[in-house]
């Protein structure tokens, strides 16, 4: 798209942007239309830090990570070294969004694919900063927290397994990059800047698409949908995908369903990090749509399934 | 290859300026918790050192091509991408922010969401601190009122502070937004108003209204939660806080 001519085209689109900026201003008025705006650029601005972080990660671990590093650190044995991939999730204090760039980097380096989706799936899902805010947004109900980490983790590793026996490696365009060569700090920096700009690039449509559906979405349904004992589970799954919050966030978002059975919540709680709107665009963008288009529907079905089952032995 | 890594670069060199006007400026309040700013600025100082560094190399190499070193330019990053660069989706969102800035949420949303009191787990509330009246949050008020039955606010005199938000059959709320992360999360936080109100008192104007606890309650129709109300002994109109929403 942006051809030779991308810092041109570029200064254009800035200088007539600059130029109408009154006119912009003028043109959102409507309340809705501002709450749109505001949505939008608050989901970016959100996850920026955690981006930057995830992007300082990825290029590391592409360009000064010894290549045979993690070869060597992970079982050689694939289905072995998915439940081990999945527990380390635990370790990375962030959200999806600096997890996508993160698994991109570890097939790059040769950690076979099972293991760092489980690694992509858990990540967001059961790391410390995330469990403690379920904790304080559940207060004296410490099984949302084991709930949470237990029916996180067996879906991570569930979906490991499941893409070691079916998924096909030509399903998965991971980037093959060639050995680093020459100067590794001009390297990393070239790292960072391209995943840096893509991750947050494909962010920005998630975003879009889901200011647009907090926006559309009223909240007077989910009222309607609560009273059903099937139907809540789903609708509160399927709300956690379109509404595409933070990781960090949702236990709080979860503890105001206050109408919705805690097993419904569960659900909302495990499949929000795992599959949403933000998260399916910077799927398909690092891994590519015919990737995500079979891996977040499959996440969905088995996230529901074992968050029920844990959420029918824990209450 | 050399040029899309530059049209990169000055994109993330305006998003990373952006981040670090709106974290200085205090203005990323209306989006996120008070609490990101640092984080913020980092993250924009980062990006704009990796542009600035990455528009300085790619300039020099191409100088230095120029200068007859026609030497391969290979970042170590395998060039396979192809086609649609989402990079450029950025620029939306930083001239949103630039030009636009767009406000917080306020009455629109809050009217839209169910008001957000979930705790009630325990409900033991510390006493009220001191003051007469004493100044707290909208959040605390409601929470005392609603799951502490108002035994902790007795007729102690309460400030509070948020803004209009207008209900069915002429009620009118003191709201305010809560956040945990950011806009995209938040929840309103309603107290119906019992008494008289500034004529001015139209949706989105922020009030400070002074007042006792009162039995009386509203449901939300939105979530079936209840509404605690404020008798209000006195209200005057104050301009936005600077920081709009409570967390």
């Amino acid at each position: 798209m942006a051809g030779p001519w991308g810092v041109e085209i570029l200064a254009v689109v800035l200088v007539v942007a600059i130029a109408a900026r009154g006119w912009l201003g003028r043109s959102v008025t409507s309340p809705r239309a501002q709450e749109w705006v505001t949505v939008f650029v608050a989901i970016v601005v959100q996850a920026m830090p955690f981006v930057v972080l995830g992007t300082l990660l990825s290029a590391a671990i592409a360009t000064l990570v010894p290549e045979r590093f993690f070869a060597r650190a992970l079982p050689k044995r694939p289905a072995l070294a998915v439940p081990l991939a999945g527990a380390a999730g635990l370790a990375l204090p962030g959200c999806e969004c600096a997890s996508v760039p993160v698994a991109g980097a570890l097939m790059r380096r040769g950690v076979t694919p099972a293991a760092a989706l489980a690694f992509l799936l858990s990540a967001p899902a059961i790391n410390p900063v995330v469990l403690a805010a379920t904790a304080v947004a559940f207060p004296g109900r410490p099984q949302m927290v084991v709930g949470r980490l237990v029916a996180s983790l067996a879906t991570s590793v569930a979906m490991g397994w499941l893409w070691l026996r079916l998924g096909r490696d030509d399903w998965l365009r991971a980037p093959r990059r060639t050995a680093v060569t020459g100067n590794r700090a001009v390297a990393y920096l070239g790292a960072v800047r391209q995943d840096a700009a893509e991750a947050a690039g494909f962010l920005v449509i998630g975003a879009a698409a889901a200011a647009t559906l907090n926006v559309l979405v009223p909240p007077r349904w989910l009222h309607l949908l609560a009273a059903h004992p099937v139907i809540s589970v789903v609708a509160l799954a399927g709300l956690a995908v379109l509404l595409s919050i933070c990781s960090e966030a949702d236990a709080f978002v979860a503890a105001s369903l206050a109408q919705f059975s805690l097993t419904a919540r569960l659900a909302f709680l495990v499949v929000g990090p795992m599959v949403d709107l933000k998260l399916f665009a910077m799927q398909a963008g690092t891994f590519g749509r015919g990737f995500a288009t079979r891996f977040a529907p499959a996440t969905f079905v088995v996230g529901v399934a074992l968050a029920v089952a844990v959420g029918s032995l824990l209450w | 290859m050399v040029r899309r890594g530059a049209a990169q670069s000055v994109v993330l060199l305006l998003v990373g300026g952006t981040l670090l006007k709106i974290a200085l400026a205090g203005t990323y309040v209306r989006y996120v918790k008070v609490g990101l700013r640092g984080y913020l600025v980092a993250a924009g100082a980062v990006l704009v050192a990796v542009a600035l560094a990455s528009l300085v190399h790619t300039l020099w190499t191409a100088g230095s091509r120029r200068a007859g070193h026609d030497h391969d330019v290979d970042d170590g990053h395998g060039h396979s991408h192809r086609g649609f660069d989402p990079s450029w989706l950025l620029v939306a969102p930083a001239l949103a922010l630039l030009l636009i800035a767009p406000p917080a949420l306020g009455s629109y949303a809050a009217a839209r969401g169910g008001t957000a009191l979930a705790a009630g787990a325990d409900s033991d509330y510390p006493p009220l601190p001191d003051g007469d009246p004493v100044r707290i949050s909208v959040l605390d008020y409601a929470d005392r009122a609603v799951f502490g039955k108002g035994h902790t606010l007795g007729r102690r005199a309460v400030t509070l502070s948020g803004f209009v938000m207008a209900g069915d059959h002429g009620h009118r709320y003191l709201a305010r937004m809560v956040i945990t992360c950011c806009a995209a999360d938040a929840r309103p936080v309603k107290v119906g108003l019992a008494g008289d109100l500034p004529p001015d008192a139209a949706p989105d104007a922020w009030l400070e209204v002074t007042g006792t606890y009162t039995a009386q309650t509203d449901t939300d129709p939105v979530n079936g939660q209840p509404i605690p109300y404020l008798a209000v002994t006195s209200a005057r109109s104050i301009p936005a806080p600077a920081q709009p929403y409570e967390s």
